[in-house]
């Protein structure tokens, strides 16, 4: 049996302990609920997260496609972007599949062709988390920059500051 | 040598990804940028009087406290216990079921456990052991009590300013314990150290000033509202003709001014216009705005009750000077927790008003017989039941509808239908969001009760995460494309929240869709909706 299809015959497994690590990242009393309520309204991060980290161990077994796979990091990503978490730690559990994914495949199996392959899979994964991670917090600031830039303005226009340009420079 | 070093799988499996188990009284508080508001104007702090004016900042060490601050916040605590049976009673009662830990949307969004409600509440309940009950007293950390300290009021201020007041979790406290009052509370004992945001401080001290929260004065109110008449007249061909501080109207109507001013507020305003031209013209109907209440908001309910009361007298002073027969209210929320809970013993009993019956239909609002304000919605439903609107639905029909219940008319008022019949018979498109996101059971916008600044974007991104979640599962299943809401705070706070999760969803008030759809006697035909985009159907005509 190769690597990969011993991986992929264990990938419920995998996903499970990824997410275990993920959520163990918050606070005991929130990883409960996190794990605990099945209900994707009640429990959206929860839920998101499951549901983003299913999506990228297929993934990473099968082929690793990278518009698919921004699409699968953004809901958790987006999440942990506004959380109290440094941007080491927002995007760093990418990296905890790796020791997942060699205590599942034993010393054996750990130096293979494919087993170097699946690690510069998740390098690349990383990346593409820290891009989306960028493009929240962008998103965030301006955001921030436009609420900013309203407030100004709508003041500026109920003081009668504004003019429209056709309205001429002395009006 | 060489094999005593651990190979990178033995280190590896050492490493424990738990966090570590804390006592929550040990988790010391981390204010982190952008999850709080900046610190109220002292200016604004003094001109309401308020205690214990200065400049501070948050994250500084010194928050430049008066240095009997703990004697302050025992003796107001004291006050309030002997004064308020029902926060003495949300003290003592709460059993820590935890039925509420996982029902607050900032729970939800930051997975921070303070912000379980009843473990926010327990920072409070924590002092209240220590200071005022004998066990307390006895047994200290024991019994669940802690004395006051620097870093238990930071603790407070950075919490109680991480709730909405939006009562989710209230609903589920099989005692009933109604978390907005112990956050008013707790904000109300932190105002008495000047420790406020300037969010509210300075829209109040302008409320109190001018009577509405962005300062504008009477003429540049009604300058904004001619504005849109001439827009109006664009769109429709008709000039409508508001009334201001008219003696004798039938109705005085107020609405919060965010309304006037913030986009997409501006087209439920203009919309406003049109329902009441077209009662004036059709019916003879007599509404009235006014330049002196010109708020419908309250932030001084954030504030302390008697700032919330003394902005909020000017709706009946202004309803008795004017003698009207009885308020409408905009389309606003808290607004309607201050009408419907605390303005009537606060400012009432409103006996020179009627028992409000409209006098198109005949239909008497018994629900209101006693505050003497209707809400909009009530009153928009009424005259579309009763077959008194011309209307057009088929004038929204780009718009894809589902409906944002706000928490205080929701919640606070019990205002359910209304709204969805009111979308029902002026749009085509609508469905609603699962329904434990919905009705008593909806999620806050994430920005209420004052906290709808820009510096706290990821704040309000957390608080808005679980509605925006909602909105999106509608977004993606029936291609639902607008939001509409019956509050300004909504209008004004969904926009950002929608451009971070649900990109491509836009947010209307109920009353723009109406005025969409409303013929008004003698208009020309129309091209485009309040917004100036093409009506379906009319997008060659609009090039």
């Amino acid at each position: 049996m190769s690597v990969m299809a011993q991986l992929v015959s264990r990938k419920e497994a995998i996903a499970g302990k990824w997410l275990a690590r993920v959520i163990d990242t918050y606070p005991p009393e929130t990883a409960r609920f996190l794990r605990g309520q099945q209900d994707p309204f009640a429990n959206p991060v929860g839920q998101a997260t499951r549901h983003s980290l299913n999506t990228l161990v297929d993934m990473l077994l099968a082929e690793l496609d990278e518009a698919a796979a921004r699409t699968a990091l953004d809901p958790v990503i987006r999440v942990r972007a506004i959380q109290a978490f440094t941007p080491a730690q927002a995007v760093g559990f990418v990296f905890d599949l790796k020791p997942i994914l060699r205590e599942s495949l034993g010393p054996a199996a750990q130096n293979s062709e494919e087993s170097a392959l699946l690690e510069d899979r998740i390098d690349r994964l990383a990346l593409i988390a820290f891009d989306v991670y960028m493009q929240c917090r962008e998103k965030i600031y301006e955001l921030k920059a436009n609420e900013m830039k309203n407030t100004t303005y709508k003041a500026f226009a109920r003081a009668g500051l504004i003019k429209d340009p056709d309205q001429g420079a002395g009006q | 040598m060489a094999d005593e070093t651990p190979k990178p799988s033995e280190l590896l499996s050492k490493i424990d990804y738990h966090t570590p188990s804390t006592h929550w009284m040990d988790v010391p508080v981390n204010i982190r940028k952008g999850m709080y508001c900046y610190a109220s104007n002292p200016k604004s702090v003094e001109y309401l009087g308020l205690p214990n004016a200065r400049a501070w900042n948050p994250i500084e060490e010194d928050w430049k406290l008066p240095e009997n601050w703990q004697q302050i916040l025992h003796e107001g605590f004291k006050e309030r216990l002997e004064k308020f049976r029902s926060i003495k009673v949300f003290m003592d009662i709460c059993v820590r079921c935890g039925a509420c830990a996982d029902k607050c949307h900032f729970f939800i969004g930051t997975g921070d456990p303070k912000n379980m409600p009843v473990l926010r509440a327990e920072l409070l309940r924590s002092v209240y052991r220590n200071d005022f009950t004998l066990m307390g007293k006895l047994l200290g950390r024991f019994a669940g009590a802690r004395p006051m300290s620097l870093a238990v009021l930071k603790e407070w201020w950075y919490y109680l300013f991480q709730c909405t007041e939006c009562r989710r979790c209230s609903l589920y406290c099989p005692y009933g314990i109604d978390t907005a009052e112990i956050t008013m509370f707790g904000r109300e004992l932190l105002n008495l150290l000047g420790l406020n945001i300037d969010w509210i401080a300075t829209p109040v001290a302008n409320c109190y000033r001018t009577g509405n929260h962005l300062g504008i004065q009477p003429h540049a109110f009604k300058d904004m509202l001619e504005f849109f008449v001439d827009d109006i007249e664009e769109i429709t061909g008709v000039r409508v003709e508001p009334n201001f501080n008219k003696k004798g109207a039938d109705i005085l109507f107020i609405t919060p001014s965010g309304d006037v001013f913030a986009d997409p507020g501006t087209y439920t305003c203009m919309g406003y216009l049109m329902l009441f031209h077209f009662l004036k013209e059709k019916y003879g109907l007599d509404v009235t705005w006014s330049t002196y209440a010109s708020e419908g908001g309250n932030f001084g309910s954030f504030t302390s009750h008697e700032t919330m009361k003394r902005l909020n007298a000017k709706m009946y002073l202004e309803a008795k000077r004017l003698g009207v027969k009885w308020i409408l209210g905009g389309e606003c929320g808290h607004m309607w927790l201050v009408i419907n809970q605390y303005m009537d013993t606060m400012n009432g009993p409103a006996d020179f008003l009627e028992v409000p019956v409209n006098p198109i239909t005949g239909t008497r609002f018994d629900n209101a017989a006693s505050t003497k304000m209707v809400h909009l919605s009530e009153f928009t439903a009424d005259l579309i039941k009763h077959g008194k609107l011309d209307l057009k639905p088929e004038r929204n029909d780009n718009k894809i509808l589902t409906f944002h219940d706000s928490c205080n008319p929701s919640r606070g008022m019990g205002m359910f239908d209304e709204p969805r019949y009111v979308i029902k018979n002026v749009a085509n498109h609508f469905y609603d969001m699962p329904a434990n996101t919905i009705r008593e059971h909806t999620f806050c916008c994430g920005s209420g009760s004052g906290l709808n600044a820009g510096e706290n974007m990821e704040e309000r991104m957390a608080g808005g995460l679980p509605r925006a979640n909602a909105v999106k599962y509608v977004h993606e299943k029936y291609g639902v494309n607008m939001l509409a809401c019956v509050c300004a705070i909504d209008r004004a706070a969904l926009p950002a929240s929608m451009a971070y999760w649900v990109p491509g969803m836009q947010v209307t008030g109920v009353t723009e869709l109406v005025a969409n759809a409303l013929v008004l006697p003698g208009e020309q035909e129309r091209t485009t909706d309040l917004r100036g985009e093409p009506l379906p159907g009319m997008e060659e005509a609009d090039e």
